[in-house]
């Protein structure tokens, strides 16, 4: 450990049951210092920090902080607290219903010796630390009054109070306006000056080149390398995020699918000015038949969102959709799946599988939900089709009638993407299908999207890795906060392109 | 030799893994202990020119409890619960013998007729839980708990009678017509007493709905993931909805049963505690009260086992105000058995001494 070091994490290891979370991460902050740890989901982020503040126990590897004798191993956030690392999570971990100087002092109240609390005295202190974070409110008052923000800053200063070393905000920023962040980052630069050294994860690669001095960048459970943020142009970040260099890979997609006769398409799609508040900001979007359309972005862009609006998975608030000419009136799941669209959502578990059902049944509930309740299909036909399906995408089951929550990831996902075929759909939705399921799994995945457009299918992909993107999509409509700023078309796709679009386009 | 063995084993296995196997198991242990106790508790005599004996006596009383399992398996099932449908039972009980009316020579409103007010009056009930559920998104039992206390406060009003020139609600109203305790009696020169019958029919029915159409499936699809279900086309808050009014309209065959076989409307005790009874039937019968996956048949088991273990406790001379704490002693028995977690501390300990 060097003399500016305050923490170092040296050959970090960390398994769950199937999953290598963290595999032999380095980590390095120094003193006085505000570095962002960056990646995308799945990058193994949360994992690192939750190691470092013993919410996780740790697997194999070092972690020394500065002025500590020796390994330093926490077993409890508390336990790390006491070493000087503290964290402050993306929900406000306080008590809104008591006051703010009773949520600094909280478990730590000064006490009379009869076991009464000194309020003048923790008020005092609560006012002295909200100082040292530049704010001045009034401590008695109910933490809940104030803003998120406000709320923020309270936890940090309860933060910060406990001779902290090392601070840790975990999107800090997520839930806060352009003044609020502001207000946040003047408080981590004057934090820095006192000698704190701060940990920031977030996903805005902005306030990154705003505040941060160096940069982590982690893929997969492991470390890409460690940047000065004035030496990492942004195209660089993201690329190390995404995980691929600059080569242009637009060959390989030649190689996927040649049918791109372009604009004499006949429309399928047409979104005029949709838009949800607080989720999506106004779209146009017009998709061709039979096209293979990606959007791509960062997270939280706002990729997710313009696809639910299109299913009618959630409600615009205004803007038009029409479908295969007709206009869209009923917003419904049912009624998108009666006019042929299909959706596969991104988060499997929580929307996706319907774990204590079968194979059999989850493979076919889409079809029976368009069929009617009132006409059963017969058992027969659900086994004819579970069979089928089993077999066309050589899912991995015991039996059809194997509760699918057995099943592996990329097996789950398989049934919920023919719980989709089974319906013949005319637009097919495909959110973050190849996300968390084994490499094989992927590549048939992205076969089959292929086949299916040469079949005449339109299809929705998104997917946070460009490679896979660039190797199925005809067209690619970029996002940035939470709005649609570009599209590109074929030869444009390259991963240069993609890249310098999602961090801005200007740099 | 170690071949047959092994082969009983993995049958012994097969057998005990089987999802009725607790629930049966259960209701066998009830009436083992009966045998014991009770050596004539397995006789049945025709006396009268009907069926008698405590078989019957259980099997018959536990009639409106089996009914009133069936359509709280269907609200639990879609991860709701319906603690009202005791009170809804009195209401319709209410409705059904004011509709008939207290007179020696004809009924007020046809039978039929009346019998299916009070029916529709439990849909009603039934509609106005599951709107405030399935629509308004109250919880289940703060949005039960209304009718569970308003219902029967309503039945009484329902019930009041001219007393010195007032009319004063809560009386006990008499249906003098003998026709009408046939349904909570027996039918002419049929020896079953014909609650069973009913009982059996409503199994039946619901059994056929519930395979025959998706509306089986779309409810456990909504108790699993009400979410997937939503995206997939279920319109999971008509479904729930729908369990209420099912359930409401049990709650109302229970009411009309139990009100003939007393010829009355009480509207004090008609149903009184059932809710729990219903509740308690639907977990002995192995399904979880978070909803999802559910068996009728379990359902039906576990509301015959706790009629089989009120009647038995009678025939032991226990007294009624004494029975709610064996009942409860043997509740937790049996409840115990079903528990993963026991399970797995047993066979942790099995292991540590192996």
């Amino acid at each position: 450990m060097k003399e500016t070091d305050m923490l170092t994490m040296r050959g970090i290891h960390k398994e769950f049951p199937g999953v290598k979370a963290l595999s032999n991460v380095d980590f390095t902050l120094r003193k006085g210092e505000i570095h962002a740890l960056m990646g995308e989901n799945g990058a193994g982020k949360s994992t690192l920090i939750k190691v470092l503040t013993g919410v996780y126990p740790l697997d194999r590897g070092d972690i020394r902080v500065e002025g500590i004798e020796g390994a330093v191993i926490n077993h409890s956030p508390e336990e790390a607290q006491k070493n000087g690392i503290s964290t402050v999570y993306q929900e406000v971990n306080l008590c809104p219903n008591i006051s703010v100087a009773e949520n600094i002092s909280l478990a730590r109240q000064p006490l009379t010796k009869w076991g009464a609390v000194k309020w003048k005295k923790m008020n005092k202190t609560a006012e002295a630390a909200l100082e040292a974070v530049g704010l001045k409110i009034d401590v008695t008052k109910t933490l809940g009054d104030y803003s998120v923000a406000i709320q923020q800053m309270v936890a940090i200063a309860r933060a910060v109070d406990v001779q902290c070393k090392v601070l840790i905000l975990d999107e800090p920023t997520s839930s806060l306006d352009d003044q609020e962040v502001k207000k946040l980052f003047e408080v981590m630069k004057s934090l820095k000056n006192q000698g704190v050294s701060i940990i920031f994860v977030t996903h805005f690669l902005e306030q990154v080149y705003e505040v941060c001095d160096a940069i982590t960048v982690l893929r997969n459970g492991e470390l890409v390398g460690r940047y000065d943020v004035a030496e990492l142009p942004r195209v660089q970040l993201v690329a190390k995020m995404l995980g691929h260099e600059y080569d242009d890979l637009a060959q390989i997609r030649s190689q996927g699918g040649e049918s791109l006769s372009g604009e004499s398409r006949e429309t399928i799609l047409d979104a005029r000015e949709l838009t949800k508040a607080g989720s999506i900001r106004p779209f146009d979007l017009e998709i061709g038949k039979g096209e293979v359309i990606g959007l791509t972005g960062l997270l939280g862009s706002g990729r997710s969102e313009l696809a639910r609006l299109l299913f009618c998975a959630d409600k615009p608030d205004r803007g038009e959709l029409s479908f295969k000419g007709e206009a869209v009136r009923a917003h419904n799941p049912i009624d998108s799946l009666k006019r042929g669209m299909a959706f596969l959502p991104e988060d499997r578990k929580e929307e996706g599988i319907i774990g204590d059902l079968s194979v059999r049944e989850n493979l076919i509930i889409a079809l029976q939900a368009r069929t009617g309740m009132f006409k059963l299909l017969p058992l027969s036909k659900q086994n004819e089709l579970a069979d089928k399906f089993i077999k066309i995408l050589s899912i991995k089951t015991a039996s059809a009638e194997t509760p699918v929550s057995q099943l592996s990831g990329g097996n789950q996902q398989k049934v919920i993407l023919g719980r989709w075929l089974i319906t013949d759909p005319d637009f097919l939705i495909l959110d973050e299908p190849t996300r968390g399921i084994d490499v094989g799994t992927k590549a048939e995945i992205q076969k089959l999207i292929v086949q299916l457009a040469r079949e005449g299918m339109t299809i929705m992909f998104i997917s946070s890795e460009i490679e896979e993107m660039l190797r199925t999509v005809d067209r690619l409509c970029v996002l940035c906060d939470r709005k649609k700023v570009g599209e590109l078309k074929n030869e444009n796709i390259t991963q240069h392109n993609v890249m310098a679009a999602i961090a801005g386009g200007n740099q | 030799m170690s071949d047959t063995l092994s082969l009983v084993k993995s049958k012994g296995r097969a057998l005990v893994g089987q999802r009725l196997f607790l629930p049966l198991f259960a209701l066998f242990l009830v009436l083992i202990v009966n045998v014991i106790k009770t050596p004539a508790f397995f006789n049945i005599s025709i006396q009268n020119g009907v069926l008698y004996g405590y078989i019957i006596d259980i099997v018959n009383r536990s009639s409106e409890l089996v009914i009133l399992a069936v359509g709280m398996t269907l609200v639990i099932a879609t991860g709701g619960i319906d603690i009202s449908v005791g009170a809804v039972s009195a209401l319709s009980a209410a409705v059904c013998v004011r509709l008939l009316g207290s007179s020696y020579d004809s009924y007020a409103t046809p039978m039929v007729l009346a019998i299916l007010a009070a029916l529709t009056i439990g849909m009603i009930c039934g509609a106005f839980n599951g709107l405030l559920v399935s629509k308004l998104r109250i919880q289940a039992m703060v949005a039960t708990l209304i009718l569970f206390t308003a219902g029967r406060g309503v039945a009484q009003l329902i019930s009041a009678r001219e007393i010195g020139g007032k009319m004063v609600p809560g009386q006990i109203i008499y249906v003098r017509m003998e026709s009408f305790k046939g349904i909570g009696g027996f039918l002419p020169r049929v020896i079953v007493p014909t609650p069973v019958f009913i009982a059996a029919a409503v199994v039946l029915i619901f059994y056929l709905v519930l395979t025959r159409t998706a509306l089986g499936l779309y409810i456990k699809t909504v108790g699993i993931n009400s979410r997937a279900g939503r995206l997939v086309g279920i319109n999971s808050t008509f479904i729930m909805f729908l369990g209420y009014v099912l359930c409401g309209l049990t709650a109302s065959m229970a009411g009309v049963i139990s009100s003939s076989r007393i010829y009355s409307s009480d509207a004090n005790n008609i149903g009184l505690n059932m809710e729990l009874d219903a509740i308690l039937a639907v977990a002995l019968g192995g399904n979880s009260m978070a909803g999802g996956k559910f068996s009728l048949a379990g359902s039906v088991i576990g509301a015959i086992t706790i009629q089989a273990l009120t009647t038995s406790l009678y025939a032991m001379g226990v007294t009624a105000d004494q029975l709610p704490v064996y009942k409860a002693i043997v509740v937790v028995l049996i409840v115990s058995i079903q528990s993963e977690e026991l399970k797995r501390w047993i066979s942790a300990r099995g292991g540590k001494k192996a």
